[in-house]
């Protein structure tokens, strides 16, 4: 196994309001190596969001609090961390790309100077000539031609807007980059565009990436590794060919491929995973998953399943129990 | 990777689009006119009608009426209605503005604070506040230049603390909802800290609602300057000011009615002209009307 970028161990994160504590996070362990590409993958509400907020220490503060666990960034722990340290990292280590281009740039502020923005918070005394000439890079590398950084967000397209958001993510080189469903608010063949480009900048610059989506295609296109998240909980990890190829499975990992439309099959209808997830104020004392679960015994309503580990790939399912 | 087509926009600053947008206000255009024509005159009163004119009393010509020699007339003393005017203005309107920016700089930090830190800063700020508020403007600032004297400092002092609330409360408003935004998050995620985010991305944003506020308000502390002045809490005498113009005339309504009729003018077509200005960069500002 490389050497890990980011090392999240045991981490349990809840959101404690005046009427009900939520659940959103519940002992997750997550492990991405240097240069590679961690899929998260789940659907809204799982967990993936509260995940990527807690790295950056970003939890909104007077409501989301960590319980227990450990982030560790290239070996330091982020959680005790002092306040310059941790500005010092964002951003210049770790950047975020955020769900929607629309409303994640400054309404009054061209994007040349959102990107120069970025450059200078982390680069103290550099010279603005130098400043300029890496926004233009940065621009160029995003495909946006140089001439138009003295525009405004309005004057961009979607797909342009967060090409703008990824050079202002990356603009300072970071170590590791976490995308958080960074095309689920384009349109389809945009976001065949901004993938690839993701990619491409991916492999030049040798970032590693924390992928945040709900979408397996983009899973099997640019990631290494894969967590498949449910109710706060990784139900089912390991490298993408154990996701795509290995034989078993958590039957929630089943259920999402079953819900996606196929183009070989002559099957007219989908099969989705019947049901909703269980309320994170109160999750259940057993498997989360049990409610919608096609293979439901005996001991998944009373006893929570343990992790069962094959090589790389594993599955938090009492189904494999014994001998995964 | 291919460059995309740059579209050729035409590029239009914010500030070239707003003006677009005023101008197609007429009442707008009308009141601008009319802000500069009495601007114009305050700047170059000491050339128009100099300061002489406006204390040096003659007798021989008292309660005169409008004629050449002095086109507004004179008032009791003899000095000239048109200098005392104009002098007058200079002392009301600088004392307005500078209160509205003070109490606006003071507003707005308070406010942006409160909104932005939440919590037990907000609550003191706001529980504060409410103390200030709870206390009659007019009684606060009575005695306020009670307290420490009429006079220029005093007076500003007086109409900032009666003033600033408004911005705190307007600010924090808008604060609150603008902290919320995904290219706060994203500046925060990126690394800038508090002081950053609040005045590169939450004030800017702000910038329009707060404008409006403030050239409304200079309307308002006009009005308020003059009611001061008229009860006699503004500038010491023999200092022209609108106001104390105002309050003089009244022993000779009867007998030279202009007295009390020009300098009333001057504060009508003022706060009126200011006005229309403040609603029309309202039209213009608000993102709603984009046409």
């Amino acid at each position: 196994m490389s050497e890990a970028i980011l090392e999240i161990k045991d981490l349990w994160v809840i959101y404690k309001t005046d009427l009900e504590t939520v659940a959103a996070v519940n002992g997750i362990d997550l492990r991405i190596g240097k240069g590679k590409t961690m899929g998260l993958v789940g659907e809204t509400g799982a967990g993936k969001t509260t995940t990527a907020l807690s790295i950056l220490r970003l939890l909104p503060s007077n409501t989301g609090r960590i319980l227990k666990g450990s982030i560790r960034f290239q070996g330091e722990d982020i959680m005790g961390m002092n306040e310059a340290r941790i500005h010092a990292i964002r951003g210049d280590k770790i950047a975020m790309v955020f769900q929607d281009p629309m409303t994640s740039l400054n309404p009054v502020m061209t994007v040349g100077e959102q990107i120069a923005e970025a450059i200078l918070l982390h680069n103290e005394g550099i010279k603005t000539a130098e400043v300029d000439r890496r926004v233009d890079d940065m621009l160029g590398m995003v495909g946006i031609q140089a001439s138009r950084k003295g525009e405004y967000p309005h004057q961009f397209s979607g797909g342009m807007k967060q090409r703008v958001v990824i050079a202002m993510a990356l603009a300072c080189e970071p170590e590791l980059l976490i995308a958080d469903e960074p095309t689920t608010a384009l349109d389809v063949t945009i976001q065949a565009q901004v993938l690839t480009m993701i990619k491409d900048l991916r492999d030049r610059l040798g970032t590693s990436m924390l992928m945040i989506t709900h979408n397996l295609g983009i899973v099997a296109k640019i990631c290494d590794d894969v967590a498949v998240m449910y109710a706060g909980e990784i139900v089912e990890s390991g490298t993408v060919e154990d996701l795509f190829l290995g034989k078993r499975h958590h039957p929630y990992t089943d259920g999402l491929f079953g819900s996606i439309p196929s183009l070989t099959s002559r099957a007219t209808r989908l099969t989705p995973i019947p049901g909703l997830m269980p309320d994170p104020s109160n999750l259940p004392k057993g498997c989360a998953f049990e409610e919608r679960c096609a293979h439901r015994m005996e001991i998944c309503l009373k006893q929570h399943p343990q992790k069962a580990t094959e090589g790389t790939h594993s599955i938090l399912c009492h189904l494999y129990g014994e001998k995964p | 990777m291919e460059t995309v087509a740059a579209v050729q926009f035409k590029k239009q600053s914010q500030t070239k689009e707003v003006w677009r947008r005023f101008r197609k206000s007429k009442g707008a255009v009308a009141g601008l006119l009319m802000l500069s024509v009495i601007v114009f005159l305050l700047v170059f009163a000491d050339f128009i009608a100099p300061y002489a004119q406006a204390t040096q009393q003659d007798l021989a010509i008292k309660l005169q009426g409008p004629s050449f020699g002095h086109i507004l007339g004179t008032d009791a003393f003899g000095r000239d209605l048109f200098a005392r005017i104009v002098h007058g203005g200079r002392t009301s309107l600088s004392i307005a503005v500078l209160a509205t920016i003070s109490s606006c700089i003071l507003g707005s930090a308070l406010g942006a604070i409160a909104g932005y830190f939440g919590g037990k800063v907000d609550s003191l700020i706001m529980r504060t506040l409410d103390i200030f508020m709870s206390i009659p403007d007019i009684l606060f600032t009575m005695a306020v230049v009670f307290a420490l004297g009429a006079g220029f400092i005093n007076l500003l002092l007086a109409l900032t603390l009666a003033y600033f609330t408004n911005y705190v409360r307007l600010v924090r408003s808008q604060v609150l909802n603008l902290a919320e935004l995904d290219y706060v998050e994203a500046a925060r995620a990126g690394g800038s800290g508090s002081t950053r985010i609040i005045i590169t991305h939450i004030l800017p944003n702000a910038m329009g609602v707060i404008i409006v506020n403030t050239t409304l308000n200079v309307a308002k502390i006009i009005l308020y300057e003059s009611t001061l002045s008229f009860l006699g809490l503004g500038m010491p005498p023999p200092a022209p000011e609108w106001g104390l113009l105002l309050a003089d005339a009244r022993e000779y309504m009867r007998v030279a009615p202009y007295l009390m009729f020009f300098p009333a003018m001057a504060i009508v077509l003022c706060a009126t002209s200011v006005n229309l200005i403040g609603d029309g960069l309202r039209d213009a500002l608000d993102p709603h009307l984009k046409s």
